[in-house]
């Protein structure tokens, strides 16, 4: 028996195995599942020091052409600090190394999120309603433009609902369904192409080294 | 504090006006093909980059190709690029800062070097203030002032409406169910770590949310996908039970890792739901293909689900399996909602003007767009409007 047969085999049995979740909780499902999640932890421990770890700290510590970077020690202190929570009387300090990420994350995403979900929006809304030249684009433009409007006129959180604020909101949230709706079906249709390519899997590659051939 | 917020807009205008910097050499090229040569600064990056800008001479011979050499340390010429026989520009890359770098053009005929273009130099430096993002930019201090204001006018008291949540009114509901049913709430904070804007605004919701587990008794599970989240995570829970003088009550255990894969951390969080059978389960933060799976799941076992995210492509699967589902933003006014803090109604009251100013540049950019194509004017103000909302 081939290395590769007992992949396919593998393979096959932890598929099942998490299929017959389907059913209803049972012991194949939480073999696979705490299989799944140990090695899947163990992994990114390993990944994390090989590809963080150790080329974006201690590579620029101690680079390779040789000398020593005190600044970087910066970054192993805070790093230290967060393994001090295993330390009840020192736990305090993690407090330090985590407001650092946070506030960091917030910076920068928020230019990030303006250029991207706001400004980006914006610029893309500003045209002509009769850019294209055909009746069919005028139709789409207009729906486009007046689905931004009301869309930001349902994200208004102080001003509620009624009268023509709220009937804009209410077109808002309507074209906001019909857009989740399109998105939902494209993306089960992903989902369902997933399906078949485990199937195809089951059937094609594990049944044959069974001697069954469909 | 108001002195500060006129000499923020001076000091980027500041570096704006010096932040441009670095050799420009422009030369002719005389009889060569190469008409003109250029080198300067790249600009808008942290350095390292000089941009090279070529013409050619359309009525001498066309060479085969071209060769872009650039003068290393000990002055000898090497190639850096095939360049073809055209107008064109190139940007060299990972250069010292400060550094002079010359560069020429050899034209190739027949397999021949010819002579050489002139030679240009430029040496590369870093840009402060990206050019191209002042719009950007303006627009966020005008966004920060306002909402200063209104942080300012709900710290002074001022009653600060906010519209009902429907997702965020069932919080307390849920909790509630939990605690009469005598199961656990579940709280999942999404899959990323906590440099996620998501995820922050999760976490303050965590504590909101802990707040009602700890005055109703309700135990709160936390699983998460990132080691930092759930330190984060232990910190605020540990907190919200302090606020209400229920710190006997906190679980550290509660609040656990699980892993950072992605479909790991799906089927751990499946398996808890099985066997925990929590009675409400609240997904908020950033979600991607695992959604469905573990609203699916947590459906199945009858547990009352509030979820919300901000991606826009995971948003369908929670409006179809979960109870009640904050669409984008919604997720961000939470907090507000939840802790009725007015520092933070005021932020989201600013943030509703900024949200009428963008609407207000759409209505009038879209006009004027229309108009134009009919007169001339109305096309400026639309071009102008383009501009203010470009980014690079």
């Amino acid at each position: 028996m081939s290395w590769e047969v007992i992949g396919i085999w593998l393979g096959a049995l932890l598929s099942l195995c998490l299929y017959s979740f389907l059913y209803k909780d049972n012991p194949f499902y939480k073999f696979a599942e705490h299989l799944f999640v140990g090695m899947s932890a163990g992994y990114w421990v390993i990944y994390a020091i090989m590809n963080v770890l150790v080329p974006n700290w201690w590579q620029k510590l101690v680079p390779l052409e040789g000398g020593f970077q005190p600044i970087w020690l910066v970054p192993g202190v805070l790093s230290l600090f967060m393994l001090f929570r295993l330390i009840p009387k020192l736990a305090g300090l993690s407090r330090l190394s985590l407001a650092l990420i946070v506030g960091t994350g917030a910076g920068i995403s928020i230019t990030a999120m303006l250029q991207t979900r706001a400004l980006a929006q914006v610029n893309g809304t500003i045209i002509a309603l009769g850019q294209g030249g055909g009746w069919f684009d005028w139709v789409s433009n207009i729906i486009m433009v007046t689905g931004v409007v009301c869309g930001l006129v349902y994200f208004f959180f102080s001003k509620s609902h009624t009268g023509v604020f709220g009937g804009a909101a209410n077109v808002g949230i309507t074209l906001l369904m019909v857009a989740f709706g399109a998105s939902f079906g494209y993306t089960v249709m992903a989902r369902i192409s997933l399906l078949i390519g485990q199937t195809q899997f089951l059937l094609f590659e594990w049944l044959p080294t069974m001697g069954i051939h469909l | 504090m108001k002195r500060a917020l006129f000499v923020l807009p001076l000091l980027a205008l500041t570096g704006v006006l010096f932040a441009q910097s670095g050799g420009i050499t422009s030369m002719d090229g005389g009889d060569c093909f190469i008409e003109s040569l250029t080198a300067e600064d790249a600009p808008n990056d942290a350095g390292g980059g000089v941009d090279i800008t070529w013409t050619v001479a359309l009525d001498t011979a066309l060479p085969d190709s071209m060769v872009l050499e650039r003068k290393d340390d000990s002055g000898i010429w090497a190639a850096i690029s095939t360049l073809n026989p055209i107008n064109g520009r190139k940007t060299d890359n990972e250069l010292e800062n400060g550094m002079e770098y010359s560069y020429r053009i050899v034209p190739f005929y027949a397999g021949t070097a010819q002579d050489p273009s002139i030679e240009v130099s430029a040496s590369s430096s870093t840009q402060w203030i990206h050019s191209g993002r002042i719009g950007m930019l303006i627009t966020l201090v005008v966004i920060s002032l306002v909402i200063f204001y209104y942080i300012d006018q709900g710290k002074r008291g001022k009653e600060l409406y906010i519209r009902r949540i429907a997702g965020l009114t069932a919080v307390e509901d849920a909790v509630g169910r939990a605690t009469e049913m005598g199961r656990p709430v579940l709280y999942i904070p999404g899959i990323m770590d906590m440099d996620n804007i998501q995820t922050i605004a999760s976490m303050v919701i965590l504590g909101r949310v802990a707040i009602k587990t700890a005055e109703y008794g309700s135990s709160l599970l936390v699983p998460t996908c990132r080691s930092v989240v759930m330190s984060v995570a232990q910190e605020i829970v540990k907190e919200s039970y302090l606020q209400v003088g229920r710190p006997d009550a906190y679980k550290r255990e509660s609040i656990n890792y699980i892993t950072d894969d992605q479909f790991g951390y799906a089927a751990g969080v499946d398996g808890i739901m099985v066997r925990e059978k929590p009675a409400a389960i609240f997904m908020l933060g950033t979600f991607y293909a695992e959604s469905l799976i573990l609203a699916e799941t947590g459906r199945s076992v009858g547990a009352i689900q509030i979820a919300g995210t901000a991606m826009p492509s995971q948003i369908p699967f929670f409006i179809a399996a979960c109870d009640y589902t904050l669409i984008g933003e919604e997720l961000f006014a939470a907090s507000a909602y939840l802790s009725r803090e007015p520092k933070l109604l005021g932020s989201l009251r600013g943030q509703d003007i900024a949200k009428l100013f963008f609407m207000i540049v759409i209505v009038l950019g879209v006009l004027t767009a229309t108009l134009g194509e009919a007169w001339e004017p109305a096309s400026k103000v639309a071009v102008f409007l383009k501009t203010i909302t470009s980014v690079e």
